[in-house]
């Protein structure tokens, strides 16, 4: 079985992708943000975001279930819960 | 009978002669259209990257748009209108389906009885066109190609929906291929996605264009960089060897991406889009005959063109530019 990332690990991953596409620190992206209020990310980065992360964790975020992903965290536990899945 | 029918000897390549484009005059603003939809300049800058775009008057259709473009290119071609046997229109905004619009065009610029025909392959309409136009100029079947990419998008908007009337615009481009001894058109990389039929569509005859926009962006931030490496690897270009990527001027931002997965560090890319809009098939030669008349590419430099969209469609070449 491959190894799973942990929550920090995904989150930190999350943060440099975050970091690359739109210019956020890393400091800034912390689990409880907002994407939209809080760090004026809009739904097209989102999606680069997604596509970035699909490629560094493996797990796709389809368009239906980025919509409900609204914080950080929200992304982190989605990665974490489907590549477990994914993995195991 | 033995030995097969006789066909013409083929070509060793096809090359671009010249460009030429045409905006109709009419520019409209983001604060224009803030008027009279629910939207702003900073919102449409930074979503879509678009600044102005020209829109057609009423008495400027798809033939107008053509022929204005058509007879910039052959007249920067320096070919005379009887030198041109095949006429290639690529649209997918015509006002209606039939007849073709490529005869009129051929007819309005002179052209006599030339080959003609139309070819609707959305916003990659262009480069399935130029790719049509080099094979049939290398096997034999033409001598000489006018290929254009004309669209009135603006006749197929709902001026209420703000996620695409921002969007699309109005313009044609043009461009004139010939034999030549060295290749100057690359091998087309192209293909399509039916699956995706209904993620930018006009429905029905009564209908406007209406599009699925984060699904569109998703696909053409990850699909399309691949196809336009592709190509460079098939005309034996580098992509840091490219003087310039020239994309189908969708969003500003796919337009980034793209240039940014390239990876082509010396290249000039193209942002028509920001002064133009969207204009389907004509956005490519639009925005290289800008390109060039600026001065941004030198003559001979190889150039990527991709286009990409409704179909899904997408095809991409290696040109150099004339």
């Amino acid at each position: 079985m491959a190894d799973i990332a942990t929550e920090q690990q995904i989150l930190d991953g999350l943060a440099e992708i975050i970091d690359d596409i739109v210019g956020i620190d890393k400091s800034e992206v912390t689990p409880e943000k907002n994407f939209i209020d809080d760090l004026d990310i809009d739904s097209l980065s989102m999606v680069e975001i997604a596509v970035a992360a699909q490629d560094q964790f493996g797990v796709e975020i389809p368009d239906d279930e980025l919509r409900n992903l609204k914080t950080v965290k929200d992304v982190v536990n989605f990665v974490q819960n489907h590549e477990a899945a994914a993995k195991s | 009978m033995t030995g097969g029918l006789r066909i013409p000897d083929a070509a060793a390549g096809a090359r671009v002669l010249a460009f030429g484009d045409y905006r109709p005059a009419r520019i409209v603003t983001n604060d224009e259209l803030a008027e009279t939809v629910d939207t702003n300049d900073e919102w449409i800058r930074s979503r879509v990257g678009i600044a102005e775009r020209r829109i057609a008057g009423d008495d400027e259709g798809i033939v107008e748009l053509g022929a204005h473009a058509g007879g910039k290119a052959l007249a920067g071609s320096g070919l005379a209108p009887s030198d041109i046997d095949l006429v290639i229109l690529a649209t997918c905004s015509a006002e209606s389906p039939m007849p073709g619009y490529a005869p009129q065009v051929a007819h309005r610029l002179g052209i006599d009885a030339p080959g003609a025909f139309d070819i609707n392959a959305a916003c990659a309409g262009f480069c399935y066109a130029l790719a049509t136009a080099s094979a049939a100029v290398r096997a034999g079947s033409a001598r000489n190609v006018l290929v254009v990419g004309s669209e009135k998008m603006s006749q197929w908007l709902d001026w209420t929906d703000r996620s695409t009337c921002i969007i699309f615009a109005d313009g044609a481009g043009a461009a004139v291929v010939a034999a030549s001894d060295s290749p100057g058109i690359g091998p087309v990389v192209w293909g399509s996605a039916g699956d995706k039929y209904d993620k930018i569509i006009i429905p029905t005859r009564h209908s406007f264009i209406q599009q699925e926009g984060q699904a569109v962006f998703r696909w053409a931030t990850t699909a399309i960089a691949p196809v336009a490496v592709e190509a460079c690897e098939r005309a034996g270009i580098r992509p840091e060897d490219l003087a310039a990527i020239v994309p189908h001027q969708a969003n500003l931002r796919i337009i980034e991406a793209i240039a940014r997965k390239m990876k082509a560090k010396d290249a000039v890319v193209a942002d028509d889009i920001v002064q133009s809009g969207n204009t389907s098939g004509a956005s490519i030669p639009l925005a290289l005959s800008r390109m060039i008349e600026r001065g941004d590419v030198p003559s001979g430099a190889p150039a990527l063109l991709v286009g990409f969209g409704a179909g899904l469609s997408y095809a991409a070449q290696v040109i150099q530019i004339p």
